[in-house]
């Protein structure tokens, strides 16, 4: 089930909003294993991009398949959110409401939220609640209670926003662990670095389009867009 | 003045010897406002989360008129209650006009708007913040208005305690639909207007007192009982 839900092909996709297109149209075939990073300045429309691929932003031209179909994608994905949702109740909570809601008894999504607690580093902090953790803590619960239901596919964007250099390493030895056991990633961020480390494959914004995209190590090599180019040396692109 | 503590001497003597009529009639009117409460919370607690999460047409006319029902004039509800209830009315066969029935069913009229209104204040709010995660998480309608009565179910014992509070001290409707009757439906509210009229003002008085403090116990035992409580149930 875990690769089923790709490739994903993607032909002219397009959201707007109020009449203005926000992203697209959008043609985009993603396939083989590996994490897909998105880049783009603030603003270029990489948090829009996510949202229409899951399906909570409203797509108002072309379509978005999924090998698996749209419903059964849709339950094999998860989402991390820019601002990371907390429900308020403890973390415990959190992190077992996915499993929760599919049924899966208390003792046995209790076990799991255990480990994956100790894997982002919130074990002492179960008890407490959500909504009292710092940004950093947040962000590697969102990760965390993403992780619980075993998606096939998770988006994150901006996933280190507000980590700090350590937060960060342990987030990312997360996705490099679970990427090896094949669950895949789409990734927005402008963290230059975090692109470099975990992308097989990257998706450069621009303005609402897709700039340009290949391979990871082609385009760390050498873009072939001035703009990508002038954005992967750290200068402003507009 | 002198009135004043009077009625507060006399309350005391009534509370202390556990005067069986004040006794009977403090705890008839907790089991009406209390049985009221109850189903109007089961009516008003789902219907604001639905109100919440869903989006249809007339949405926003049902939450307006909702907001609007919450100043319902107690008498009129009564007086309607009365039609409906009495010989000749639609509910007539029913025969419960002039019992503690008919109290509680005027009673939850007038609280519904309130506590679902209130409810639906907070659940909005919440809503806001949890739609994003949950549409990702794809929970079906049932799922979205559990979780949020639940995780919103501190804001909604204060929706709660409002309509407990504007039921207890209630007096236009129950008095119309009760009939005030001695060892029926005579009530601390309606005992105190018949006192009044009857100029006995000191014991008029007592009952307000006592049905002040019975109206701050119950607030007092609820947040108690709130914060014993733990864990989540998804
Ligand atoms: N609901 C909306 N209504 C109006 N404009 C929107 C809406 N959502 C996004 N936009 C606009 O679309 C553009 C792209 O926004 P988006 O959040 O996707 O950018 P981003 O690449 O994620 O930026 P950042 O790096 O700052 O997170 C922005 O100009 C934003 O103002
Ligand atoms: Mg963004």
């Amino acid at each position: 089930m875990v690769s089923a839900v790709f490739p994903l092909k993607v032909s002219g996709a397009l959201t707007r909003h109020k009449g203005k297109v926000l992203v697209g149209p959008v043609d985009l075939e993603l396939d083989g294993a590996g994490t897909c990073v998105v880049l783009g300045p603030n603003g270029s429309g990489k948090t829009t991009l996510l949202r229409m691929l899951h399906g909570i932003a409203r797509l108002h031209g072309g379509t978005i398949n999924w090998a698996c179909g749209t419903e059964a994608a849709r339950n094999a994905q998860a989402f991390v959110f820019q601002q990371p949702v907390m429900l308020r109740r403890s973390v415990l909570d959190n992190l077992i409401y996915p499993l929760r809601l599919r049924g899966v008894p208390r003792h046995e999504a209790r076990q799991k939220a255990g480990e994956w607690a100790a894997r982002a580093g919130l074990t002492g902090m179960l008890e407490r609640e959500a909504t009292v953790l710092s940004g950093g803590e947040r962000q590697k619960l969102a990760l965390a209670r993403a992780l619980m239901g075993d998606p096939a596919l998770v988006f994150l964007d901006e996933p280190s926003a507000s980590l700090d250099g350590r937060a960060t390493r342990e987030i990312e030895e997360i996705l490099t662990t679970s990427s090896a056991a094949g669950t895949r990633f789409i990734l927005a961020t402008h963290d230059m670095g975090q692109a470099r480390r975990l992308a097989s494959r990257v998706i450069f914004l621009l303005a609402g389009k897709v700039h340009e995209s290949g391979p990871a190590e082609a385009f760390f090599a050498g873009p072939i867009t001035p703009e990508a180019r002038a954005f992967l040396k750290g200068d402003i692109v507009e | 003045m002198v009135d004043l503590w009077q009625g507060l001497s006399q309350a005391f003597w009534l509370v202390i010897t556990a005067d069986e009529t004040l006794v009977e009639i403090a705890l008839r009117s907790l089991r009406i406002t209390l049985s009221a409460l109850v189903l109007a919370c089961l009516i008003a607690l789902p219907l604001a989360a639905f109100l919440a999460v869903r989006r249809f047409r007339y949405r926003r006319f049902v939450i307006a008129v909702l907001n609007a029902l919450m100043g319902l004039p107690p008498v009129v509800v009564g007086l309607v209650v009365y039609i409906l209830l009495s010989r000749s009315g639609p509910l007539g066969a029913l025969g419960l006009l002039f019992t503690p029935t008919a109290m509680i069913i005027a009673q939850m009229i007038i609280i519904v708007p309130l506590i679902a209104s209130i409810a639906h204040q907070s659940l909005r709010d919440l809503w806001h913040d949890y739609h994003d995660l949950l549409i990702s998480m794809n929970v079906t309608q049932t799922q979205k208005m559990m979780t949020l009565l639940w995780d919103a179910r501190r804001a909604l014992l204060t929706a709660a305690l409002a309509g407990f509070g504007r039921g207890i001290g209630e007096v236009g409707a129950i008095m119309i639909v009760g009939g005030n009757i001695d060892n029926v439906t005579r009530v601390l509210t309606t005992a105190i207007a018949l006192e009044t009229g009857k100029g006995q003002f000191s014991l008029a008085l007592a009952l307000g007192f006592v049905l002040i403090a019975l109206a701050l116990a119950v607030n007092l035992a609820i947040h108690g009982l709130s914060r014993t409580e733990r864990e989540g149930r998804w």
